[in-house]
């Protein structure tokens, strides 16, 4: 028989942890097979954040650091400043990089930092059992708005990746979603550009992906890819937030 | 040997220069500003890098990457700013990254006031953050002793792939004295732990998360074999304790000022001693126990309302009576003050 | 030989400088010196002040408890520090800022028209210099040669054209204290 697809040789051969329909799996998966295709297996450095992804340093076979809750882009900052021909990126869910976090990852694009988020959204604090995160939608149930996401309370659904994209530092920022094979192909192509252009230093780059999650959204696996689709992009639409490619922005630490 | 004129934070910075720190992550907060602006002028003739963080928390996250890949780095702050920088402190304990921490104090708590105080030894020597983990906390007590500390503390960071923490205050920070430079160092360990740039080694992870509880807990009883061991650093330095009726204990700028008391206190015909703990973790408790046969009685100087104190009472237990003499929030003791109070003891 | 001497005046009169350069001073002549800047809300608008005490023998607390001499180069200065100095210490006032001397009659008073002789010397700023010769003369903790040597130390090469300026400030300072 012909074998048609491999496992890329940058994840290991463990069990994962995420739940049936979690589309985390997917985007580790396209992280491993452009770091494979880069040929940058010994060059990567991926932080960990903290939430549904903070084991990810057991499933990437590449030098990890696990840092505190929201503070990967301090982590990577720090890492890339000694090493700056390394790929440094962090895996980021919205809990970690829009809420606690928020600081870190808007100074990390004012500095135009040389490293890449990888910003995964599924509107809701997955780890800790289904909270409300500053990307909820309006209306929105979880277990901390058990009314439905009140916004003249709570506020409104975060724009951190246009937040981002404002910034001169960031040269690049991208939307995209893991919802069918086209839009996944195309999250790989975005994780690859953002890729090469921090190994060219041009400066900091994003890319946000809506994701999944079943099990806190009460969904299963296919409403949860058309819930994602139909409310979830509503919200946060796909689509290039910024690319400087072309432009002088260049931003060289040494 | 040529001197140099040099304030204690100046001091600091360049005694991590010289120990190969070529990375500084810092944010301002006085009193300690000296520091990172010494760094800012000194990083770019070494080929270092200096980056002023966004914050503490910042900071010490950068300082947790930046460690992580085996290069030899800093951050300092002061009072309010080592609060933020806490959490980072923990994971760098449990993830073992080898970093040097500086910590001058400042009247608190809350906002407080920028003049040097000394009411944080708590938060460095007992915890600070969360978890069980121990530091080694190095005292300067003088401008010399400010960069031969935080030079060694490099060295001793590597070794045991522990934080090390400078303790010091704003008087020791922002005071001059002539001190001669220690050499720049030249070997560096090597650490196979680490994210370095050898392509030939198997992948590593930096983390202190351990989901697994068993799994944990032999992580902390190894940790503490390592504290057990680190235990052996232990350092004082001692003035006038072999006849000595009474001993003062302090550390840093108080025991300059008790250095004081004790010459003045023996023109007065009181047999008073001082006990200076170097290293603050490990605390000399032996040391001090082994005066207890001579002495009636000890005093505890520090600027705080008796933090370090309880340290000298574990030490011997409740066979002498010791005494608390302090100043707060900035106010700095007198020698005299001191002096009388110690008088009111010995003449009973 | 012990000296305590408080250095005070308002931000701008080259206060922190007149006890960097005495310190660096001292340690050319390899004694002991200790230098403490005061430091906070009195650096913005209010009186800066330092320390610097010098000796013979182990400086212990850096804190001078004992000032021996003050130099007060305003009045608020003067106001804030007379009652430190110890029973027969002295008190130097700048004369041009200040027109009424401690009232004080346990300490020796001493004064020099610090900015009106540097005016004279065609540079208003020489006034902390001036006032360091008074000092000079009247403690004698260090020479004026080691001052000189001090300042050329601390100084950028490109800064030593004003060194003669320096040394004909110290000299007036200490010919014409009173």
């Amino acid at each position: 028989m012909k074998k048609v697809i491999v496992k890329p040789k940058v994840l290991h051969n463990i069990p994962w942890h995420y739940c049936p329909g979690c589309t985390h799996g997917i985007v580790h998966r396209l992280i491993a097979e452009v770091i494979d295709e880069m040929d940058l297996q010994k060059d990567a450095v991926g932080v960990a954040s903290v939430g549904c992804s903070c084991f990810n340093y057991d499933y990437f076979d590449i030098d990890m650091s696990a840092a505190a809750h929201g503070r990967a882009p301090a982590v990577a900052t720090g890492i890339k400043r000694v090493q700056p021909g390394r790929l440094v990126f962090t895996y980021q869910g919205d809990g970690d990089l829009c809420a606690i976090g928020t600081a870190e990852a808007i100074h990390a694009a004012v500095r135009g930092e040389n490293i890449t988020i990888i910003f995964y959204n599924n509107g809701i604090y997955g780890m800790t059992g289904g909270q409300m995160a500053p990307t909820s939608l309006p209306d929105m149930k979880t277990t901390t708005s058990p009314y439905g996401r009140n916004v003249q309370e709570t506020g409104f659904p975060i724009k951190m990746t246009e937040m981002l994209a404002l910034q001169e530092g960031c040269v690049y920022a991208e939307r995209t979603k893991v919802s069918n094979p086209a839009s996944i192909n195309k999250t790989k192509k975005a994780i690859r550009k953002a890729f090469e252009l921090q190994l060219s230093r041009a400066g900091f780059t994003i890319v946000e992906i809506l994701g999944t999650c079943p099990t806190n959204w009460g969904l299963d696996p296919l409403q949860a890819i058309k819930w994602m689709e139909e409310k979830l992009e509503k919200q946060y639409p796909t689509g290039i937030l910024k690319n400087s490619k072309g432009d002088s922005v260049i931003c060289d630490k040494k | 040997m040529e001197q140099v004129l040099l304030k204690g934070s100046e001091a600091i910075a360049e005694g991590a220069v010289l120990a190969g720190c070529r990375f500084f992550f810092g944010y301002p907060i006085t009193p300690q500003n000296e520091i990172p602006e010494y760094f800012a002028r000194r990083l770019p003739q070494v080929n270092g890098t200096f980056l002023q963080a966004e914050s503490e928390i910042a900071a010490i996250n950068m300082v947790y990457g930046a460690g992580g890949t085996g290069a030899r780095v800093m951050t300092s702050s002061s009072s309010p700013g080592m609060s933020l920088k806490q959490e980072g402190i923990s994971y760098l304990s449990c993830a073992e990254v080898p970093c040097v921490i500086v910590s001058i104090m400042r009247g608190g708590p809350g906002l407080g006031a920028i003049q040097g105080a000394q009411p944080d030894y708590f938060q460095a020597v007992k915890g600070g953050g969360h978890g069980d983990y121990k530091n080694i906390v190095l005292a300067p007590s003088t401008v010399q002793e400010a960069a031969d500390l935080t030079y060694q503390a490099f060295d001793l960071a590597d070794k045991y792939r522990n934080p090390v923490i400078i303790l010091g205050d704003g008087i020791l920070a922002q005071m001059m004295e002539p001190i001669v430079l220690p050499n720049e160092k030249q070997d560096f360990p090597e650490k196979n732990w680490a994210l370095n740039l050898d392509k030939n080694r198997p992948r590593n992870v930096i983390s202190s998360s351990y989901p697994i509880v068993e799994e944990l807990e032999k992580v902390i009883i190894r940790l503490n074999q390592k504290a057990e061991i680190m235990k052996g650093e232990v350092r004082w330095d001692t003035l006038q304790v072999e006849d000595a009726d009474y001993i003062i204990v302090a550390y840093g700028t108080s025991a300059r000022i008790a250095k004081a008391v004790v010459r003045q206190a023996r023109e007065i015909g009181i047999k008073l001693g001082l006990l200076r703990p170097i290293t603050l973790w490990p605390f000399p408790y032996d040391a001090i126990y082994s005066l207890v046969p001579q002495v009636k009685a000890f005093f505890a100087l520090e600027m705080s309302t008796g933090q370090m104190i309880e340290d000298v009472k574990i030490a011997i237990g409740r066979e002498r009576p010791v005494y608390h003499i302090g100043r707060y929030g900035g106010v700095i003791p007198r020698v005299n003050e001191t002096l009388e109070k110690i008088t009111a003891v010995a003449k009973g | 030989m012990r000296q305590e001497i408080i250095f005070a005046g308002f931000g701008g009169q080259g206060i922190m400088l007149m006890g960097k350069v005495l310190a660096y001073a001292a340690m050319l002549e390899n004694k002991k010196v200790i230098f403490l800047p005061s430091y906070g809300s009195e650096m913005r608008g209010g009186t800066a002040n330092c320390t610097v005490i010098i000796s013979d023998d182990e400086i212990e607390s850096p804190i001078a408890e004992n000032p021996n001499l003050l130099v007060a180069m305003n009045r608020p200065s003067l106001q804030k520090f007379e009652m430190n100095v110890i029973t027969g210490g002295c008190i130097l006032i700048n004369s041009s800022m200040i027109d009424q001397h401690t009232s004080r009659d346990d300490v020796i008073k001493k004064k020099i028209p610090a900015n009106t002789l540097a005016a004279e010397l065609g540079n208003e700023k020489v006034a902390n210099m001036i006032a360091l010769g008074s000092v000079l003369e009247l403690t004698g903790c260090v020479s004026k040669d080691s001052i000189i040597l001090a300042l050329k130390k601390s100084l950028a090469p490109r800064h030593h054209d004003i060194l003669p300026l320096n040394k004909a400030a110290l000299e007036i300072g200490s010919e014409r204290v009173e």
